[in-house]
């Protein structure tokens, strides 16, 4: 039977089908949905874990233990798993395991645009690349035989554009399989010196190996068309070009990406004309041509940023444009922004009133940096807020703990934020940490996380508590605000950014889209009392607007937080019945 | 036989739901299909698009570049000029008169074209206005404006009724199927 699902769908479905037991990731976009949709499979037990380092363990720790394991994380959560792989790499596996991780070029939603078959040269593990949702469930399925095969980690990438497309997939049934056998094997479980220096070696005839096996695998196609053109490519890129080219150029479809193949490469290469290797992001398939003595055609055509189209390979070939229709103005941007009723708008307002600097973080909190709000100073990655706020006082010193925050999301700090404020409690630092509750991983599309109180099946669990844990860590200053109330929030900030000592300040109110939330009735312009001040629009609020010089909210989406009606001194925004 | 189809609109408008209608109106019709979408940081409120392709041949590239489209259902009037010029010549657009101001509107940085469905027009765009926020107010709730427009759109589709029929029936939960019928129907019945 065929189905119409997404990429990450079509990965979840591989899963099923290749007896997958275990599951354990960190949500990110573009790669959530794989375990999402796995965790709908009562045969697969999936969990959120805190970070991607904890999951990829937990699925490393499970195919010793003899269940196939996944765990799926975006790239640079690759970067926090990136430890446990490398090693993992040296201890091969007993069941399959298959590390997922999602590239994002053209950066939709991410911080980096970075390129992570790198991870698979540098750890030397197999890595596969689907173009579709069929390939993505079988090359899924084809990784875990890899993984058993060849006793090793095998990465399965994809990319924003294949994660999020949906296309048809043939479904099959799943595979039962018995759990394997463990068999205690220091010598092939425990990474010290003596063990892994013999494990390097048979990491290395590995690489020979799967080298080989790259030369005849399936998941390395040749479709054979004119040959003029020839084409080397992989992933969506490889859509791009058949959709431009068809049949006017022959391809060389890559699935099997790392590591690459030499002799079947320099076969298709003496077969064309002109050989051109068409990768987004870095120039691994084109290095490697080059250093096996294949000439191509490569990245002095196509760009090192961003996402590839059709347009983008037709225009760089042929130089061909499109005559289309033209809009005679100016089209303002339309920036994504906090949602109406988003708790995290008025710590924001707040901030930007008492002029601090912001430390920030990765979450729907990012936004806080964009105008009107514009309440944000530094955004690295998972935890820097933290910690980098600590660096940022360390080198200003005086009074810098006094003018400065950090923010951070509940599933952030869990992640890897607790790590910097341990470090600021014990080397004495001043910094005010606001952690922005609002029980729920937001960004990513509401997942649960270790503060939430309930697991990813939605079953209830134990429950981080922040205050708690905040002051376990020897954080002696911990209080708890309502980011609706302006004025107690700006009170609690300013009080702690006055103390000369650590403290964090809780920001708890759950996000305005969670089911659950009960929402006032939209508020409603006193049209009369309106002096079109525009003190209201410094909310940044999606629901408010001005029109013929007076205030109007949007009804369909205001959901009546009352942060306007707050800061208006005219008292011209009211409740439906107030303002009657 | 191709056909490319661009919904555009704000996020958290419901285009989702519409092109897992058009996909799966398209797959009972036998055709390849491919449906691309935008998750995360595009969706708070940010201008969202979302492309279905469905050939009897194959379909291969899963996005749709400049002038490209046969159909842009547009949520938002703003949305329907943005992304015009990724319309064919002879292609039409069935855009719901809502204004929505984006944020730089709202600060004042930037201004909200007056008259965009004039202008369209005067492009020589091929071009249907709906008002679908009132019809699905008239169906029971503003949320099903996505579907008034799916109704509109089934008019410059060749897909039988039935189709439309069963799409709904398998993406809707059954306590909205209700609404949803009355949503769509009400669409239909814009010429």
């Amino acid at each position: 039977m065929k189905k119409l699902l997404l990429g990450n769908e079509a990965v979840a479905r591989g899963l099923y089908e290749a007896g997958v037991a275990i599951v354990s990731s960190y949500p990110g976009t573009p790669s959530t949905e794989i375990t999402e949709a796995a965790a709908k499979y009562p045969e697969i037990y999936a969990e959120w874990a805190p970070n991607e380092k904890v999951a990829t363990e937990v699925a490393i720790g499970s195919a010793i233990g003899g269940k196939r394991a996944f765990c799926g994380m975006k790239h640079v959560g690759l970067n926090v798993a990136a430890d446990p792989l490398f090693t993992a790499s040296y201890a091969g596996v007993n069941a399959g395991l298959v590390i997922g991780v999602a590239d994002d070029p053209g950066m939709h939603s991410s911080q980096n645009e970075q390129d992570s078959r790198h991870y698979a040269i540098a750890a030397k593990v197999p890595m596969v690349e689907p173009s579709d949702s069929e390939d993505a469930c079988a090359f899924t399925k084809a990784a875990y035989e890899i993984s058993e095969q060849f006793d090793t980690p095998v990465l399965l990438r994809m990319s924003t554009r294949i994660s999020h497309s949906q296309s048809l997939v043939e479904v099959g049934e799943r595979a039962e399989l018995p759990a394997k056998e463990y068999v205690k094997n220091p010598a092939k479980y425990v990474m010290m010196p003596a063990f892994a220096k013999a494990k390097h070696v048979v990491v290395e005839e590995r690489t020979a190996k799967l080298t080989e096996f790259a030369e005849t695998t399936e998941l390395n196609k040749i479709f054979w068309n004119d040959t003029k053109i020839g084409v080397i490519a992989a992933g969506s890129t490889y859509q791009y070009a058949r959709e431009v080219l068809g049949d006017k150029a022959s391809y060389l479809k890559l699935g099997l990406v790392n590591p690459l193949p030499v002799q079947l490469i320099r076969d298709f290469a003496a077969k064309v004309e002109t050989l051109y290797v068409i990768e987004e992001l870095d120039d691994i398939i084109e290095t490697h041509c080059r250093k096996i003595g294949v000439k191509v055609i490569g990245k002095e055509l196509f760009p090192w940023i961003g996402e590839f189209s059709q347009k983008l390979i037709a225009e760089k070939l042929f130089g061909a444009k499109e005559n289309t229709f033209t809009f005679p103005e100016t089209i303002p941007p339309r920036p994504p922004v906090l949602c109406a009723g988003c708790p995290h708008r008025g710590l924001f307002f707040v901030l930007n009133q008492l002029k601090v600097t912001v430390s920030g973080d990765i979450g729907c909190y990012t936004l806080g940096a964009s105008a009107p709000l514009s309440a944000m100073d530094t955004t690295i990655c998972m935890g820097a807020s933290v910690s980098g706020l600590h660096g940022f006082n360390m080198a200003r010193g005086g009074d810098s703990a006094s003018k400065s925050v950090a923010v951070i999301g509940d599933s952030t700090f869990i992640h890897s934020g607790i790590t910097g404020l341990i470090n600021i409690a014990y080397n004495q630092g001043h910094s005010t940490v606001i952690i922005l509750d609002n029980s729920i991983t937001g960004m990513t599309g509401h997942q649960q996380n270790p503060t939430t109180g309930f697991t990813l099946r939605g079953d209830p669990t134990a429950k981080v508590s922040l205050e708690k844990l905040c002051d376990a860590v020897g954080i002696n200053r911990v209080r708890v605000v309502d980011p609706y109330n302006l004025a107690e929030t700006r009170k609690a900030i300013e009080e702690e950014l006055a103390v000369e000592e650590p403290s964090v300040i809780i920001s708890r109110r759950p996000c305005a889209l969670l089911k659950y939330v009960k929402h006032k009735k939209p508020l409603k312009i006193v049209t009369e009392n309106c002096r079109g001040c525009k003190a209201c629009l410094r909310l940044g609020c999606p629901a408010i607007s001005v029109v013929n010089g007076k205030a109007m909210i949007d009804q369909t989406q205001c959901v009546g937080c009352g942060l306007c009606a707050d800061l208006c001194k005219f008292h011209a925004i009211a409740s439906e019945e107030e303002s009657k | 036989m191709n056909k490319n189809i661009m919904i555009v609109g704000v996020g958290g408008q419901g285009s989702l739901l519409a092109s897992k209608l058009l996909g799966h109106v398209a797959m009972q019709a036998g055709y390849d299909v491919k449906v691309s979408e935008v998750h995360g940081m595009s969706q708070r409120g940010g201008s969202v698009v979302t492309y279905v392709k469905y050939s009897d041949d194959k379909v291969w590239s899963p996005v749709i570049n400049e002038g490209e489209a046969d159909l842009i259902i547009s949520f938002e009037m703003l949305e329907a000029a943005r992304w015009v010029s990724f319309l064919k010549k002879e292609g039409t657009i069935v855009v719901n008169n809502q204004e929505i101001a984006p944020m730089p509107v709202i600060t004042g940085a930037a201004v909200y074209p007056e008259k965009i469905a004039e202008k369209l027009k005067k492009a020589g765009v091929n071009l249907m206005v709906v008002d679908a926020l009132s019809l699905a107010e008239e169906a029971g709730s503003a949320k099903a404006t996505n579907v008034v427009l799916m109704g509109a759109v089934a008019n410059h589709m060749e897909f039988p009724e039935e189709m439309w029929q069963n799409a709904i029936a398998e993406c809707v939960p059954p306590k909205f199927l209700e609404l949803n019928h009355k949503a769509f129907a009400l669409g239909r019945n814009q010429k």
